[in-house]
């Protein structure tokens, strides 16, 4: 109990919300720059073809990479630069805070916050190196942003020691793989939003015009699938790691509990997700509709229903 | 649009419009439907939406006195939700319906594509298409075969080889190789289903073989796991009473630790103990502890720490001073500082049958209205006080009586509340006589005790292994990629192409890598 710890931390916040505004805007600038830009469509190739004499389904071609001159964009690189610096007051926020508690920085709704926006931002960072998506920047940066600020107003609360039944094993692993799903959801959702509106523009409908340095509808479609497969898994895992715990705690597996009713129901959307994707009719903006909501219930899992809903897993700290 | 489906998903055909169905055509017809993705998909998200109820609205499994006050606060939504089984949402005949159902177009579903997939495993790999520059994944390396057709069986040889050693299965043609790989993705979708169906039956069928019971425990006092001995038992269907094992929990002593330096948590309790001794059939008593979140496993049971609280041990003398009664009392805590309340029944001894309501406080202290209070959880100033009241305690009447209640309304009031004399008090330790010279009570020493839970479900490990099933199949399906790859000689130049079955992110780099490895493998084996 290290009130300067705590102090460190606060500090520490505070200075990444206001880096993370600085990259916001310099997200948005590149958005603006690139719709300024004169909309060369050369965003995506594809290529198919199917086999001889088989009733194969291929999986398309599709080129994912954006073109080179989005990329050398002078804002977007000042925009990553400065989201790695407020990561990395972020981090050390969420460090401070659960050496100030001596536990693991996730048992009330601020930790929660916290480090579930600290542990999104890092996902966002990690993801560039295996794919390009800067240009979700400024939906992750902004999103992070605004539940940073909630917390860290609304949900303040000072290191009180564990309840009973959260100090356990289970904590640090259903809870940290629950925040981990939630990353990959959370840029599942942000591809998803951001394939509808190229879907809308390639029928022609018009929509920003940064959307043309961007993938295709179906290359977005298909980066947005991968990430989700992923965030489902850790879901699963959450789903029974959670049980697991409640087993142990409770002395019952599964209970009905509004929060695991929440859990499940995500659980099942996203499942639907992944049969959309395998269904005549469902590919495409519906399966994307179906992300978002997912993600949304997510939201709703963590704000509406920790705060106002009863249940066993009381631990908002309000 | 068969190009946006997975290629290893087996659907049911589109059902055909026939002039006249039959009852058996109507049958096959409502299967097709049943069984078709889409009718999967929509009853997933119907299971989804049915589930929200349940969240919004107390439920009677878990918060029954939620349902209560919400009836009487809202009785006339009260009456329509309860029509619909909205407090029982999760047992409710709807969601049931939706469930099972989704499970019979699973089961429908899962043994089909387990038959495809049999077949499919032994099939050889097809023949090597026409074209393959015009395949997803191409690419080719120039290759002139110096002394002809020699050099074209060394490359295709080579290249089966190659393949064979990344785990494809091959067919070798005359100037090429077909290979395919990753039959498990398809194996791991359908044990990923099959174990869904296996999660559902053992929680649906196994659950009926377990039981739970509680019991509270007092320092030194034990438990023995037979039907008696417990406060309150809930069989499951299926249970019978032989199913339990006859092992015995005492416990030695209740341990609570509280927050002592933290200003803004003072007193909150940061670790509860029970230090148990637990003796089971044949073996040697053994030491242990049971605390909240690892609770003891015991002869195929769990029994876990709910709750605890002070058991005062009283003893009631007659006017000559010999006991009548003495018994450690549970007494139920009433608030965060476990302000208790228990109930104290003296039927035999006196001249009259006594019963008391006592108020225990771990630490008394006063309000501003001067009633009596507990400021701490744990004994620092403890106090007991006790209302008196004599008269017919009805145990003889034969009718189960709770040992936490005593029906006030039948008796006569001679101490506390309703009588002349006020409440009696007392410290550990100290005496005080009874009312109308009926004897004398003492608190000799205030106890803990813990309420324990024990619970025996046969099929937990069923339904972890059947999870556990669930996360492996989940994998394997959608981390291993099902692709096929052919390799081909043809004049000038050696063609590579490759097809993913279902997603496969990393179809093209993998045809790269196998060119390149191939030409290394090649020129190696031309050069020797
Ligand atoms: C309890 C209900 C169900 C759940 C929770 C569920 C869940 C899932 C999940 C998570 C996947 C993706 C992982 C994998 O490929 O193994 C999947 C794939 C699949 N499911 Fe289900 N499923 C259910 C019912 C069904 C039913 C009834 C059918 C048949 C009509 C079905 C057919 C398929 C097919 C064909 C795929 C492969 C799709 C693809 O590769 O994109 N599922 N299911």
């Amino acid at each position: 109990m290290t009130p300067s710890l705590v102090t460190f931390s606060l500090i520490a916040v505070y200075s990444a919300m206001a880096v993370y505004t600085l990259a916001f805007i310099a997200f948005t600038v590149d958005l603006a720059k690139r719709s300024s830009a004169a909309p060369v469509a050369v965003a995506a190739t594809t290529a198919s073809s199917s086999a001889a004499g088989r009733a194969t389904a291929l999986l398309e071609r599709v080129v994912t990479d954006q073109p080179l001159a989005a990329g050398r964009s002078r804002a977007l690189k000042a925009a990553m630069a400065l989201t790695t610096i407020g990561w990395a007051l972020h981090a050390s926020a969420a460090l401070f805070r659960g050496l100030a508690a001596g536990r693991v920085p996730w048992a009330n709704m601020f930790e929660f916050s916290l480090t579930a926006t600290a542990i999104i931002v890092g996902v966002f960072l990690a993801v560039q190196f295996w794919q390009d998506l800067r240009f979700l920047g400024a939906f992750i940066v902004g999103f992070c942003l605004i539940l940073l600020g909630l917390a860290s107003v609304n949900f303040y609360v000072d290191v009180i020691p564990l309840p009973d039944a959260l100090q356990s094993a289970w904590l640090v692993i259903h809870v940290f793989v629950a925040i981990l799903g939630t990353s990959f959801f959370a840029l599942g959702a942000g591809l998803s939003v951001t394939q509808l509106l190229q879907a809308r523009r390639e029928a022609g409908r018009g929509g920003p015009g940064f959307l043309a340095t961007l993938p295709s509808a179906e290359a977005l479609e298909n980066l947005a699938y991968r990430v989700i497969l992923i965030g489902f898994v850790f879901w699963t895992f959450t789903l029974i790691a959670g049980a697991v715990w409640a087993e142990r705690a409770w002395g019952r597996y599964w209970g009905w509990d509004t929060k695991e009713v929440w859990t499940f129901i995500i659980w099942t959307i996203f499942a639907g997700y992944i049969h959309a994707r395998a269904t005549r009719g469902w590919r495409g903006s519906r399966s994307a509709v179906l992300a978002i909501i997912g993600f949304s219930a997510v939201m709703f899992n963590f704000t509406v229903v920790n705060l106002f809903f009863k249940g066993l897993h009381a631990y908002s700290g309000l | 649009m068969s190009s946006s489906r997975p290629s290893d998903h087996y659907d049911s055909p589109e059902p055909i419009a026939q002039p006249k169905l039959g009852v058996g055509g109507y049958l096959r017809f409502f299967w097709r439907q049943l069984t078709s993705m889409r009718t999967a998909l929509f009853l997933l998200l119907l299971l989804a939406f049915a589930a929200i109820p349940g969240s919004l609205v107390p439920q009677r499994s878990s918060d029954p006195n939620g349902v209560v006050q919400y009836s009487t606060e809202n009785p006339d939504l009260y009456k329509v939700l309860d029509w619909f089984g909205v407090f029982n949402t999760y047992g409710s005949v709807w969601f049931s319906a939706i469930y099972l159902l989704l499970f019979v177009s699973l089961i429908g579903c899962v043994i089909p594509r387990t038959r495809h997939h049999f077949i499919a495993l032994r099939a050889r790999p097809p023949k090597t298409p026409a074209r393959l520059e015009r395949l997803a994944a191409f690419t080719s390396r120039p290759f002139v075969a110096n002394t002809g057709t020699a050099d074209a069986a060394t490359a295709v040889d080579t290249a089966a080889r190659l393949l064979k050693k990344q785990g494809y299965r091959i067919e070798v043609f005359d100037d090429s190789v077909s290979a395919e790989r990753g039959y498990l993705r398809e194996t791991g979708n359908l044990v990923f289903h099959t174990a869904l169906i296996g999660v559902l039956i053992s929680v649906g069928v196994g659950g009926g073989f377990g039981y739970t019971g509680q019991r509270v425990v007092v320092e030194g006092q034990k438990f023995v796991n037979v039907l008696g001995d417990y406060d309150s038992f809930n069989p499951g269907r299926f249970f019978s009473g032989d199913a339990l094992d006859p092992f015995r929990i005492a416990l030695d002593k209740f341990t609570v630790k509280y927050e002592l330096e933290n200003q803004d948590a003072i007193g909150q309790a940061t670790n509860f103990t029970a230090s148990v001794t637990t003796t089971e059939p044949g073996s040697d008593p053994r030491q242990t502890e049971i605390k909240v979140n690892s609770p003891l496993d015991i002869g195929g049971s769990q029994v876990y720490l709910l709750g605890n609280g002070y058991a005062p041990t009283l003893v009631v003398r007659d006017p000559d001073g010999n006991v009548v009664w003495t018994d450690s009392v549970p007494f139920l805590p009433q608030d965060a500082n476990l302000t208790s309340v228990g109930v104290i029944k003296v039927p035999d001894g006196l001249a009259e049958q006594v019963g008391m309501v006592g108020f225990f406080y771990p630490t008394a202290a006063e309000t501003g209205s001067g009633a009596l209070t507990s400021a701490y959880p744990d004994l620092v100033v403890p106090l007991l006080t006790l209302r008196v009241y004599t008269g017919d305690l009805g145990l003889n009447a034969g009718e189960p009586r709770s040992v936490y209640a005593l029906d006030v309304a039948t008796l006569t009031p001679v101490a506390g509340k309703g009588s002349d004399l006020p409440s009696l008090e007392l410290s550990p330790g100290e005496k005080v006589d009874l009312p109308n010279g009926l004897g004398s009570i003492e608190l000799t020493d205030v106890k803990r005790f813990a309420s324990l839970d024990i619970h025996h479900d046969p099929s937990q490990v069923w339904v972890l292994a059947f999870a556990l099933l669930v996360v492996a199949g989940l994998l394997t399906s959608l981390f291993i990629p099902r692709r096929r790859v052919w390799v081909k000689v043809v004049a000038g130049s050696i063609e590579y192409a490759g097809l993913a079955r279902g997603e496969d992110p990393t179809l093209e780099a993998a045809v790269e890598d196998l060119a390149q490895k191939h030409a290394a493998a090649l020129s190696l084996r031309l050069k020797s």
